[in-house]
């Protein structure tokens, strides 16, 4: 098992920048999800990590090791494709034990260890079996498989999952996640499914157009975004934009929002100009008492909570409250937002600004 | 309910379809069964007018084949001892003895050394240039390709001329050597193409999964893309197979002796002795079984490989 460093990693082709400059740190045994849109650069990193893309630029450590020019088949990782990738010339049990023979080990001790892990997996039964006629979640059993069987000093999925019903999907994340802390193996794992990454991952990388928007833990990176973009990718609904224009100081507690002093975390950089006051949607709640209003445009009952859409002066809001408040649509409601949950935003550069509640997130960017 | 259905053809659809393909069947065999039975005709059956359907089979044609014959006078032939085999016997009916065996043996033999050589060669170059052209970055990638595919935009025949003039000059003239290479030539670029489009079809990542378990590039060409464009590759050499089988132009000029084909050693039976339709439709016959042969054993990748790539899976 390794730790595995990115430095500066960039990566062009041709005119086209896929990754730029990027830098972070996986801890040894993490489960590391690079989370993204698709055509973000999470692919080509994960790429360039396992050795299938030479890196234009930068430096890739594994265990120590500066490997970024090596050839993938001397990084000793281990690789599990979106479509699988089974050779489908081979059964069950050659594709499994096809990354022994390479390394010319012995052939009982190949069956050995491919019992073992055909065991692990729930397998045993289909070894015998052409992977033409195998289902999803067998494949999937069955890369895997291939990928522990040779214990790796780190393995890379690309959106495993993706291939998978929904329904399927979930139960395999389950069981992805619970292999993973069996084996403690170093994982780095792409998705653009912002559930998925929250799910499962220690850690999360955000990217978007090559660029790293946010490092951190799910918890930081969905109640601590660095930037809109994030703020926006994560969560369901995503979070709220309002949009004014004011002045805040180093200091401020609070912003005046159309006429409203609405209460943020201290601010500790003074900003003035378009700003974007961002609120998650389980943070705001419907009161009488509320001076900031809304009217209720539309109500989606969703079994415990419901989803409130609201016309503002500065934009719509949804707002999450428990499906026990009654809501009419068509009236006007007052508004609290929980102040300490807030976020503000750079409109122009969609950067947040550094306040109380973030102050120890945005220095890992 | 009904058992009817709309994706289901009905009896009749299928009677008529049936009647069709048989009819268009009848209609392609019809010179193959013409050549085959010809061989088997006497030399009167063979240009009796109407042609006869019902015959006396005889050997004669495929003995004349094999076979170079000299006549000889009635009191020759009766000082000769009695014929010692059945196909001594039947030359012996025509007034003539066997005076050794003819050339056809050895032109069938320069076929199949230069019909398999080409092939193998153009498969075997063909797979490299099309799995490069495929998977890395060519310079001029397109340019290239069109350039190959460019050199079948006119009919081979065309630079016979220049040909025949640098066989000449590089000692290539009637050389299986020579044939080699100039059928290769004029298949690679076929085989480039159609094994490109092969290669396209199979997923990097099975290769990204052979380099990762440890295998080199070459590794993973070899043990993975190969089996998987096995399909591509057998109904390539088929096509190649069949060019160089049947080419006959480049094949009377450039050879004469030591490597010449069959095509051209043919028609020539003809000349020796009246006109031999029976020997003629007997080499005929004899030359179509190599390619029935390799077709049939590769007819379920041909298949596959000619409707292969017309539907994205």
């Amino acid at each position: 098992m390794a730790e595995i460093v990115i430095r500066n990693l960039r990566k062009e082709f041709g005119d086209f920048t896929a990754v730029q400059s990027s830098s972070f740190k996986i801890e040894d045994g993490e489960f590391f999800m690079l989370l993204g849109p698709s055509g973000c650069g999470k692919t080509t990193t994960l790429r360039m990590i396992a050795g299938l893309e030479l890196p234009t630029d930068g430096e890739i450590y594994i265990d120590g090791e500066e490997v970024g020019r090596q050839p993938a088949s001397k990084r000793d990782i281990a690789f599990v494709f979106q479509m699988f990738a089974l050779y489908p010339h081979m059964n069950v049990r050659k594709n499994i034990s096809y990354p022994l023979v390479s390394q010319g080990m012995p052939k009982h001790q190949v069956q050995e260890k491919v019992a073992e892990v055909a065991q692990i997996l729930g397998i045993t039964k289909i070894l015998d079996r052409p992977v033409g006629g195998l289902s999803g979640g067998d494949r999937q059993r069955v890369a895997l498989g291939r990928a522990i069987v040779r214990d790796p000093k780190a393995f890379m999925m690309d959106e495993p999952l993706g291939a998978l019903d929904a329904e399927f999907r979930e139960h395999m994340a389950e069981e992805l996640r619970a292999l993973h802390d069996r084996m403690g193996a170093t994982t780095v794992y792409v998705t653009h499914d912002q559930l998925e990454a929250m799910q499962m991952g220690d850690k999360i990388v955000v990217m978007n157009h090559g660029v790293i928007e946010q490092f951190g833990t799910p918890q930081d990176i969905y109640d601590k975004p660095a930037t809109m973009f994030v703020a926006d990718f994560i969560g369901s609904p995503s979070m709220n934009f309002l949009r004014f224009h004011g002045q805040v100081l180093a200091g401020s507690t609070s912003v005046s929002i159309h006429h409203d002093e609405i209460s943020v975390p201290r601010l500790q950089e003074p900003f003035e100009g378009d700003m974007v006051f961002g609120i998650r949607p389980e943070h705001i709640a419907l009161t009488d008492t509320g001076t900031y209003r809304g009217e209720v445009l539309a109500a989606e009952y969703l079994g415990t909570t419901q989803i409130v859409t609201l016309k503002t002066a500065n934009g719509e809001l949804k707002a999450r409250i428990p499906s026990g408040q009654p809501v009419r649509v068509g009236e006007y409601v007052g508004l609290d937002f929980n102040g300490a949950t807030v976020t503000l935003f750079d409109n122009q550069s969609g950067r947040a600004l550094k306040s109380e509640l973030n102050e120890g997130v945005l220095a890992h960017v | 309910m009904s058992s009817y259905s709309i994706t289901e053809p009905s009896s009749r659809q299928k009677w008529v379809a049936g009647s069709l393909v048989i009819f268009y069947a009848v209609i392609t065999l019809l010179p193959l069964v013409w050549i085959l039975t010809t061989g088997f005709k006497s030399p009167v059956d063979a240009i009796a007018y109407p042609p006869k359907v019902m015959f006396e089979p005889s050997l004669e044609g495929y003995v004349n084949l094999f076979t170079t014959r000299t006549r000889v006078s009635q009191e020759q032939l009766e000082a000769l001892p009695p014929p010692a085999t059945w196909y001594e016997e039947i030359v012996r009916n025509r007034d003539m003895v066997i005076a050794g065996p003819s050339r056809y043996g050895e032109r069938f033999l320069n076929s199949v050394i230069i019909g398999f050589g080409s092939t193998f060669l153009s498969v075997f170059l063909g797979t490299l240039a099309a799995y490069a052209f495929s998977r890395f970055k060519v310079p001029l990638k397109d340019d290239l390709l069109f350039f190959i595919l460019s050199t079948r935009m006119m009919p081979p025949i065309a630079v016979a001329i220049p040909i025949f003039l640098m066989f000449r000059t590089l000692g290539l003239s009637d050389t299986h050597l020579g044939m080699i290479l100039l059928y290769t030539a004029v298949n690679i670029s076929l085989a480039v193409w159609l094994l490109k489009g092969f290669i396209d079809e199979i997923p990097r990542e099975y290769e990204e999964a052979a380099l990762i378990d440890g295998y080199t590039r070459f590794q993973a060409f070899y043990k993975v893309v190969l089996p998987q464009a096995a399909t591509g590759i057998a109904s390539t050499a088929i096509f190649c197979l069949i060019f160089s089988w049947n080419e006959y132009a480049f094949a009377v000029l450039l050879t004469s002796g030591t490597a010449q084909t069959a095509p051209p050693f043919i028609p020539t039976i003809i000349g020796v002795g009246g006109q031999d339709w029976p020997a003629v439709a007997a080499g005929a016959t004899l030359f179509l079984v190599p390619v029935m042969v390799f077709t049939i054993l590769l007819r379920k990748h041909l298949l596959r490989g000619i409707t292969f790539g017309a539907v994205r899976k």
